[in-house]
């Protein structure tokens, strides 16, 4: 029997900030417990106003040795950045 | 008796509740079974300090006799702490440490959810604040006692074996002599039996969640919050507790 409880990782939206933003991972039995920890362990200093919380294990990740594959062939290619246009003030951040 | 010597002893009550078991709490620090627990716990033991500032500068206040919220804590020794004796009882495992918090923590709550109502706006607005920690402390401590009660064949042994250590503790919340007779007068706080109704239904939901059985006995002890007689423990805890004010009286840093 598994007796180290499963790990979670902790994402929490900022007082300020528009997304939740990954901040650390913690063990906990459930989903519930696990927010209560993420509550005491992340948000103690008055971080946050919202906490997700994801069981590890169900986040699919890219392979760092795919590196090459994957992010070189837009290196070369300056033209899919925006950074031609003047972005109007109203939009807001981006 | 005068008023307000019963509202400072009501004070006291309050203040030496929060100010022992927040030590009591703060003894896992560095010792929790697990991080998060750990963390969790030093949490709880903090608010609870905090707390014990503001019961206890009150009850400087009200005495009137010019002493801080730290001389009451630090300078005074086992006979006149008001505490009840629940609080002050060895941590043991750190099940029976939660199933303390989770009575504890039952009673706090719906004795504050009454002090906000108290014709004494100071009361009203400390327990206003401790509210919103000890809703919180209701909600972990529960959830733990139910984890664990309702787990594995030794979490559940464990938390039925400090349920039938703790509960002759409980009845002492709930006893109401002429301090209490003063403060309901003044409409300052609730009489204490008042509370037993409200406090029964809500620890017999969470017992009856963690599969946890109430010892069939109506034996009490008694004498904490009194000050009649306290356990011998408190005086262990009071020396590590107020040693540095013992040894180098006056010291700040």
């Amino acid at each position: 029997m598994k007796n180290e409880w499963p790990l979670w990782e902790i994402f929490i939206r900022g007082q300020h900030g528009m997304s939740h933003r990954h901040v650390g991972s913690l063990h906990a039995p459930d989903a519930e417990m696990a927010i209560k920890n993420a509550r005491d362990v992340y948000t103690r200093r008055n971080e946050g106003v919202s906490i997700w919380v994801v069981e590890a294990n169900h986040i699919a990740a890219s392979s760092p040795g795919d590196k090459g594959p994957l992010y070189e062939p837009s290196e070369s290619k300056v033209y899919r950045h925006p950074t031609f246009f003047d972005i109007p003030e109203e939009v807001g951040a981006m | 008796m005068t008023r307000d010597e019963a509202f400072t002893q009501f004070l006291l009550r309050m203040g030496d509740n929060t100010l022992i078991l927040g030590h009591r709490v703060s003894e896992w620090c560095g010792h929790a079974p697990v991080l998060e627990e750990d963390i969790a716990l030093a949490n709880t033991a903090l608010d609870l300090i905090g707390q014990t500032q503001m019961w206890l500068g009150l009850a400087g206040e009200v005495q009137g006799e010019g002493k801080s919220a730290d001389d009451i804590a630090f300078l005074r020794d086992v006979w006149d702490f008001r505490n009840l004796l629940l609080v002050e009882v060895p941590n043991g495992d750190f099940g029976r440490t939660l199933m303390r918090q989770c009575l504890f923590d039952a009673w706090h709550s719906i004795q504050l959810g009454h002090l906000m109502k108290s014709s004494d706006e100071r009361v009203a607005a400390i327990a206003a604040k401790a509210s919103k920690e000890v809703a919180y402390h209701l909600e972990r401590s529960a959830d733990t006692v139910v984890g664990l009660g309702d787990g594995t064949e030794e979490s559940h042994r464990r938390m039925q074996e400090a349920l039938d250590y703790l509960w002759p503790y409980v009845g002492e919340m709930f006893q109401s002599d002429d301090v209490d007779a003063e403060m309901v007068k003044a409409g300052i706080a609730p009489d204490p039996a008042s509370l037993r109704a409200d406090f029964d239904a809500l620890i017999g939901r969470i017992l009856t969640e963690a599969t946890l059985t109430i010892p069939d006995s109506a034996f009490g002890h008694k004498g904490g919050r009194t000050g009649k007689m306290h356990t011998e423990h408190l005086g262990h805890l009071l020396t590590q507790m107020q040693w540095l004010q013992r040894a180098y009286p006056g010291a700040k840093w």
